[in-house]
């Protein structure tokens, strides 16, 4: 029996601050999700199951969010899951519940990501003091900056690179109302010169630490019929996973990112990510990502990601624009991140992305990691429904 | 076969908390001797208070007062209380509908023995005498003979100075076990010899060893003896200082692929100055005092390794 079609109709996301002290976790995540059932004017009792993921637990110490959230979330009575596969969580807990509806266990799934990063520190949470073994010597970038060294030196991409990238996604996030940093006055000179954290990444090269939440309403073709504004279709979902270390694991451009893209261009019918796909929003933490996942996810040949970042053409007006959200970058609750990429990959593809709206968006790709490089999940949605 | 380290591992970190307004409302109200519940649209009184209904999931901001009488509704008999709990002498963990109340509180009461505790007696708050705005500013419960309390009551859950986060400390303590490969890598670190183990299917070479392959699923169990020297693979230069580390900056950061393995492990670089290094350096590692581990690696003084020779170890 063939897979039912999963419309996206509703998405709501927080406003994101460095702290949300006006909330608790429960009101930060029914905040979110309300906006999702307002967007897809259906109340509580038209969900029939709620799917939500988060962070690892020692990031903020909730350790049953699924217990804790169920009536912020009007879970009573309903099925309730929750998912966990670190910094991609949000993308794989959206993936959940496409499948839920997909097989035609449930016809309308709620799912919701959140993170509260004001309540911990997701650093503490990295670096447990394992007896033993030493610690982490390098802070948060430095895990991820001796990969970048290795990208610049696999392409001999110039340095300006990672600060092209940083400058235009601090510029979108301009004219997106929900991101975390607004950074009015910024310019490429002041990218340049902030201070080198993690030689070769700098500061504003780096993602905020946020309070933030998305949440979606998923639901079939009936429900789609009834929705109030276009919706977006899922045309492809994956998830992969490898080992965080591994004899011959490529940290530039990890085996599972790249299975993931081609599974979900194969379930799509895409040939030519660059030329069919219309937007991406995808999970760059620190700048010099953009181009690494534009190589690992087929945007361009190896090496050659950099180029599209220096050419302009993952610029909001360019012709693959490259996280119009303002992406991680500038707005990074850990655990919600990867589903706020879904969701503005959704949005762009609905015509509903605002100031940021990439113009005729027609296929847009969501892409989220986490874990060291471990997990991905992605997804590509369409403003029309898959053939069937 | 060395025997297996065992050492504790505490894993403690003082989450906080926002608490939103009911939460908020309800804690600073504990402060100020006030027990506050919500009232439902379907008219139930909640205590402890919820921020959302939970049959209808309707938002409840409709706060009433309740006594600080009440009845226990079901118990059970603690005989050795543990650190931290409620009190320090055998108590009974009980259920109270304190009146006004259609739902039950958890706390301890205080009783001379299991036999003066039963279903349906009637007990009162024993306030603390320092309140902070936390559930402990309820000390516990004790047994109670005078009258009912009022009905609730409205009440708009204001105060001065509301108390509007916590602080959570959370604490988990185990016992680690590194387990038979990491031990045996460990104790040959004691006598600082850095050893492997090799994969018998793909052939790869691990160090530090973790007694199976992660790609084959395989025991590995073929010792090998990487190193000591290596190559840098790549590295960044650390400006800033990581919490707890007490490393002065900057420094370098380094992965190394020893000779023989094929994965990199990550060292310190140390004895040239940090913008010297280089990808390709060749290194050796440098022992110091008691420490298990490296301190850090030094170059070797060889000609840098050939950038093909380390590329897919990147």
């Amino acid at each position: 029996m063939s897979r039912e079609p999963v419309a996206v109709v509703g998405i709501g996301q927080t406003h994101h601050a460095a702290a949300r002290r006006d909330v608790s976790i429960a009101g930060l995540v029914r905040e979110a999700a309300l906006r999702a059932l307002e967007d897809a004017a259906l109340t509580w009792a038209d969900i029939e199951a709620v799917v939500i993921g988060k962070a690892p637990d020692f990031f903020e110490g909730v350790m049953t969010p699924e217990l804790y959230l169920a009536e912020a979330l009007g879970a009573a009575g309903k099925p309730l899951t929750r998912v966990h596969t670190a910094g991609s969580v949000g993308g794989s807990t959206a993936l959940v519940a496409a499948d839920l509806v997909a097989a035609r266990v449930h016809r309308t799934v709620l799912t919701v990501a959140f993170e509260k990063q004001s309540e911990s520190n997701a650093m503490w949470g990295l670096s447990l003091p394992v007896p033993f073994q030493q610690p982490l010597l390098a802070g948060a970038g430095g895990f991820f900056a001796p990969h970048v060294r290795a990208y610049i030196r696999r392409t001999g991409a110039p340095s300006s690179t990672g600060t092209l990238v940083a400058y235009k996604d601090r510029r979108n996030a301009l004219k997106n109302p929900y991101a975390h940093l607004h950074e009015h006055g910024i310019t490429l000179e002041k990218v340049r010169s902030s201070p080198m954290l993690w030689d070769p990444v700098r500061y504003s090269e780096t993602c905020p630490s946020s309070d933030g939440a998305c949440a979606m309403v998923l639901t079939d073709r009936t429900g789609a019929a009834r929705a109030p504004a276009p919706p977006a279709w899922l045309h492809g979902g994956a998830m992969r996973s490898e080992p965080t270390l591994f004899a011959g694991k490529d940290f530039v451009s990890p085996r599972a990112g790249r299975d993931c893209a081609a599974d979900v261009y194969r379930q799509a019918g895409i040939t030519d990510p660059r030329r069919e796909i219309d937007a991406v929003e995808m999970y760059v933490p620190f700048s010099w990502y953009e181009p690494m996942w534009l190589e690992n996810l087929g945007f361009a040949a190896e090496g050659d990601g950099w180029k599209l970042t220096e050419a302009g053409v993952t610029e909001l007006d360019g012709a693959l624009p490259v996280n119009p959200s303002g992406g991680v970058l500038s707005t990074n609750p850990i655990g919600a991140s990867g589903m706020l990429r879904f969701a503005e990959a959704a949005l762009q593809v609905r015509g509903r992305a605002g100031e940021h709206q990439v113009p005729d968006a027609r296929r847009a790709l969501g892409h989220a990691y986490g874990g060291g490089a471990q997990f991905f999940s992605m997804w590509l949605v369409a403003g029309s429904p898959p053939v069937t | 076969m060395p025997e297996n380290l065992t050492a504790p591992l505490v894993v403690e970190f003082p989450f906080t908390r926002s608490l939103g307004p009911v939460q908020s409302a309800f804690l600073t109200g504990l402060r100020e001797r006030v027990v506050l519940g919500v009232r439902t649209r379907d008219g139930r009184v909640l205590v402890p208070p919820v921020e959302y209904d939970p049959v209808t999931a309707d938002e409840i901001r409709d706060l009433v007062e309740v006594a600080t009488t009440g009845t226990v509704t079901t118990w059970a008999w603690n005989p050795s209380p543990r650190p931290r709990q409620p009190l320090p002498r055998p108590f009974a963990w009980v259920l109270v509908r304190l009146d006004g109340a259609d739902t039950a509180l958890l706390h301890a009461l205080d009783a001379p023995g299991a036999d003066a505790v039963r279903t349906g007696m009637r007990v009162r708050i024993r306030w603390a005498a320092r309140r902070e705005g936390a559930i402990t500013d309820i000390a516990c419960f004790e047994a109670h003979d005078g009258p009912a309390g009022h009905r609730a009551a409205p009440h708009d859950g204001r105060f001065p100075d509301p108390v509007t986060s916590l602080t959570a400390p959370a604490r988990l303590e185990y016992t680690y076990t590194p387990g038979r490969a990491q031990s045996r890598y460990l104790d040959g670190l004691a006598r600082r010899e850095i050893l492997g183990e090799r994969c018998p299917s793909c052939h790869k070479v691990y160090v530090p060893p973790r007694g199976a392959c992660p790609t084959c699923g395989v025991a590995t169990t073929e010792p090998a003896a990487p190193g000591p020297r290596g190559t840098v693979t790549t590295f960044c230069v650390v400006n800033i200082k990581a919490k707890g580390l007490d490393i002065d900056v900057p420094y370098v950061y380094a992965h190394i692929a020893l000779d023989g393995a094929d994965l990199a492990l990550h060292a310190r670089i140390g004895g040239i100055p940090y913008d010297r290094v280089r990808m390709g350096m060749r290194v050796e590692p440098v022992w110091t005092g008691d420490g298990r581990h490296p301190d850090h690696y030094r170059p070797t003084g060889e000609p840098d390794a050939d950038y093909e020779s380390y590329r897919r170890l990147l």
